[in-house]
């Protein structure tokens, strides 16, 4: 039975791995579309987001199997009950990536709009936690996965002073009121891309140490 | 050794009030949640326990508290000494010439181990139910009746209350009830085991051993007794060997991980079956070794 579960937790693992690749990709090609006014890239987020949503129900479907075959328990009752929350974050992840890409292409019937400074560094930064989140979850490394979950409250911070901006923006020129909404509303769901590779690094530590720090402060998920 | 009934355990004492049905859910529900495992007191401690068969060491240094009113599940690999401990507790061991054990077994103020300590009612306190269901060679009723007909001075009608309420503790009453005078050994497997454990819950036991009690039953008797483990936890302390990982994550609330001689880990089941703390334990309940 070990060999019949170890080999479905490869298939497993190589179908979580294609499903973080392609979400990977629309996070990097959402964030360009809203930077370089790329509809191209855009539509492309727009088309991946259909893969992802099969992918994500074939993994949920394999894993109700593992569960139901094998009655997993400890490392591989964590690992499967894991991809489970991953494989949703994922997809959420994924449609959000989406909504960035709509934002995007609202953005670009403004052409005199310029998209503030900061969102490059804020979209460098989400992908940077999204990719650490994914390296943790499938490395098992609790260290990377709490500094993927430091970097969550600079994320917040450069979502604070972006939205500073836009306002500052619309106060100043009405004729940006529209264009400015379109990139306010991008940068939040940025910002909750951002939430959601936290829980995926939190699930990485509840992987290794069989821990939920979900709900505890930052200190006291690194002190764990 | 005789005594009266009112000389019995409290689950005796208490039989004609509940004597009609196995425990309702309400009875159920004070043991219901985990965390209170962790609140029991102690019904066998054991410490310091070492058993050998002539020079082999077969347990090394076994501390163990099992907890009263709850399921104590020990596993491990086959010749890992769980059945070798299991035997101590009631002192079966006693016929087996090259066993001999050191260290300390207590149920309560009784010293399992000393000399002293009558056997006899030891074994009325500590019941035990093996992998094979071993109905004596007589009738329904008479199987349930005899360990009662030894050890209580009991009328007829008395003895016949007795058994109906252990057999319907047992959950098997229904089943049986037409053909109380009928072989034992005519019933299905899963229905002698069931007797057998009314047989042994009939004198009044404090605590059930149980030796792989499904381990020779078909899926639905197992799932019967496991129902049944689930509901006598209320009255006594159960201590079952299991090779099967799922029957001892269903039915217990805590584990204890024996290996070459030595409990390696023990826990709440839960902690043992999602996160424990040895590797060996981990590599053992998912199946990687053993």
């Amino acid at each position: 039975m070990t060999k019949h579960l170890d080999r479905d937790m490869d298939h497993l693992h190589r179908d979580i791995l294609s499903l973080s690749a392609v979400v990977e990709e629309m996070i990097g090609n959402a964030g360009r579309a809203l930077q370089d006014g790329r509809v191209d890239l855009a539509e492309k987020v727009i088309n991946d987001d259909e893969d992802v949503d099969q992918q994500e129900v074939a993994i949920e479907e394999e894993c109700l199997k593992m569960l139901a075959l094998h009655h997993p328990v400890a490392i591989d009752l964590r690992r499967i009950a894991t991809v489970i929350k991953v494989n949703n974050d994922l997809e959420r992840i994924a449609d959000l990536a989406v909504n960035v890409a709509q934002r995007a292409i609202g953005v670009k019937d403004y052409p005199r709009f310029v998209i503030p400074e900061g969102v490059g560094p804020m979209v460098s930064k989400v992908s940077g936690m999204v990719r650490g989140a994914l390296d943790a979850f499938v490395n098992m490394d609790t260290h990377t996965a709490k500094s993927v979950i430091l970097r969550d409250d600079e994320v917040d911070a450069l979502n604070a002073d972006l939205i500073n901006r836009l306002r500052l923006t619309m106060q100043q020129d009405a004729q940006f009121v529209a264009a400015a909404l379109h990139c306010f509303s991008a940068i939040r769901h940025l910002e909750r891309i951002a939430d959601l590779a936290t829980n995926i690094a939190e699930d990485a530590i509840y992987l290794v140490d069989g821990e939920i720090v979900r709900h505890l402060s930052v200190t006291k998920k690194i002190a764990k | 050794m005789t005594v009266s009934l009112k000389n019995l355990n409290p689950v005796v004492e208490s039989r004609p009030a509940d004597r009609a049905v196995v425990a309702s859910p309400q009875d159920s529900a004070p043991i219901d949640s985990k965390e209170q495992t962790d609140e029991a007191t102690t019904a066998i401690r054991i410490e310091g326990f070492n058993a050998f068969y002539g020079a082999y060491h077969a347990l090394h240094d076994i501390s163990l508290d099992i907890p009263k009113n709850r399921v104590t599940a020990l596993i491990g690999p086959s010749g890992c000494g769980k059945t070798t401990l299991l035997r101590w507790i009631n002192r079966m061991n006693d016929i087996v010439p090259t066993a001999r054990a050191v260290g300390n077994i207590s149920l309560g103020d009784l010293d399992v181990l000393a000399s002293s300590t009558d056997v006899v009612d030891l074994r009325r306190q500590v019941g035990i139910v093996f992998q094979k269901p071993n109905p004596f060679p007589k009738t329904i009723y008479d199987n349930v009746a005899y360990g009662p007909r030894l050890h209580l001075r009991i009328s007829r009608s008395e003895l016949d209350d007795l058994v109906q309420w252990a057999l319907q503790k047992a959950a098997v009453w229904d089943e049986v009830k037409d053909r109380l005078h009928k072989p034992a050994l005519g019933l299905s497997g899963g229905q002698q085991q069931r007797v057998c454990i009314a047989r042994t819950i009939a004198t009044g036991p404090e605590v059930l051993l149980m030796d792989e009690p499904c381990s020779a039953l078909d899926p639905i008797s197992t799932s019967s007794i496991e129902d049944l483990i689930y509901e006598l936890r209320q009255q006594y302390t159960i201590v079952i060997v299991t090779h099967n990982m799922q029957q001892a994550s269903r039915v217990s609330d805590r584990t204890a991980f024996f290996y070459q001689g030595r409990v390696i880990e023990f826990g709440t089941t839960d902690q043992i079956f999602t996160r424990p703390d040895q590797k060996q334990t981990e590599d053992y309940v998912t199946g990687k070794f053993g």
